[in-house]
């Protein structure tokens, strides 16, 4: 006996629009606003396969946004995402979820749903995208438990666990589907340094066995320069420099040396519009 | 992905190539259910595997119970690459016997 599979699957579909580099995603003069806010502004970065890439920068500097943005839940106000080639600012909607099933996505606090149980949780994605026998969704499900040191949890209502459990959770729901990317928001936050360091060492394992590029935001430096091959600085929502580590630690750039020494920014304010909003409704 | 199946001494022997992956794994379980729903030992070869994610696993790990059940045995040859390192991150390499090839097996 011997089967071929030539189905046309997802994959097919997308390796037709990719480029011939090792370039997953690139971003293109990306600039993003809430209203008239703006928050990106012409932002210019890749991802390559296989790589890990931190994107750092303090509290409002826009790396939540850029996220946001690389997963196409924010259409930006210019510029463009390739993923594999295709602009991802403009497909419809089932072709988004084609691509969607190919990144996972952790999120800070786990986003776990609350009325399902942790094992419910991860096998959800299983059982909405896949036709898989139960009894595989329960082992995959199991496999990425054991993975994340959560074998005894399976049954346990997210409420039940710990911070950095559900942080764990979150990332098993995350790659329950061995996804080609993985976006993981503040990895570290809120965590212990010793859950920290395991979570870090997760990551790096992840990527060598799973082959998964991974694509981490953050602000702790640390956990950036264990983890990161590539680390992206923003600052007020533009792009500083993207570099190695040691790159980064030796880049002379002022908004860098002071993200890294941790050095309060200094508040420049515009004098009378600073008065105005002071006194408005004054007379 | 694609697969065959041959014989080796009393044993079927799956030979598995390319990626195993949700897009075709289930293909990989029908067949491997088949064999050892036949009352048959398997020899998973690996050797020309390049990738296997965890619903390949996950169908391994099924197989390798009913195999158990049956007083059957399921066995894996050749892994290297990247399919071991998934073994390994799995500890999966801990729970199914592994061989450098089917070769190896004897009677």
């Amino acid at each position: 006996m011997s089967i071929s599979d030539k189905d046309s699957t997802d994959k097919d579909i997308t390796d037709q629009n990719s480029t011939d580099s090792d370039t997953l995603i690139n971003i293109n003069h990306l600039s993003s606003a809430y209203g008239d806010r703006q928050v990106l502004n012409d932002i210019n970065l890749s991802v390559e396969q296989g790589e890990i890439l931190v994107i750092m920068g303090g509290s409002g500097s826009g790396k939540s946004t850029l996220l946001r943005n690389m997963l196409g839940l924010m259409q930006p106000s210019s510029g463009e995402i390739l993923f594999e080639g295709k602009n991802i600012c403009h497909v419809n909607k089932s072709e988004m979820l084609k691509l969607r099933r190919k990144m996972g996505v952790a999120f800070q606090g786990g986003a776990l749903l609350s009325s399902l149980s942790v094992g419910d949780n991860i096998k959800l994605p299983l059982r909405q995208h896949t036709d898989l026998d139960e009894n595989t969704i329960n082992i995959m499900a199991r496999l990425k438990l054991e993975l994340m040191s959560l074998a005894n949890f399976e049954d346990l209502m997210p409420s039940e666990l710990s911070g950095g459990m559900l942080k764990r959770a979150g990332l098993a729901r995350a790659v329950i589907m061995d996804p080609k990317i993985l976006f993981f928001d503040e990895p570290s936050a809120g965590l212990d340094p010793v859950t920290s360091v395991e979570l870090d060492q997760l990551i790096l394992q992840l990527r060598t066995a799973m082959n998964m590029t991974i694509v981490v935001v953050t602000h702790e430096l640390e956990s950036a320069f264990t983890i990161a091959d590539r680390i992206a600085v923003l600052f007020d929502g533009e792009l500083v420099t993207t570099g190695t580590v040691d790159e980064i630690k030796n880049c002379t750039d002022e908004r860098v040396i002071n993200l890294i020494n941790r050095t309060p920014r200094e508040m420049k304010i515009d004098a009378d519009k600073y008065l105005s909003r002071l006194t408005k409704g004054a007379s | 992905m694609s697969f065959d199946c041959s014989e080796h001494l009393h044993y079927k022997v799956l030979h598995l190539t390319g990626e195993v992956d949700l897009s075709n794994s289930s293909k990989v379980r029908q067949c491997l259910l088949d064999i050892l729903n036949k009352g048959k030992s398997v020899i998973v070869d690996f050797s020309e595997l390049i990738y296997i994610d965890s619903s390949g696993m996950a169908t391994l790990v099924e197989g390798l119970n009913i195999a158990k059940k049956g007083g059957l045995t399921l066995t894996i040859a050749g892994a290297n690459g990247a399919p071991m390192q998934v073994l390994e991150l799995t500890r999966l390499n801990q729970v199914f016997t592994i061989v450098d090839a089917v070769s190896d097996i004897g009677e």
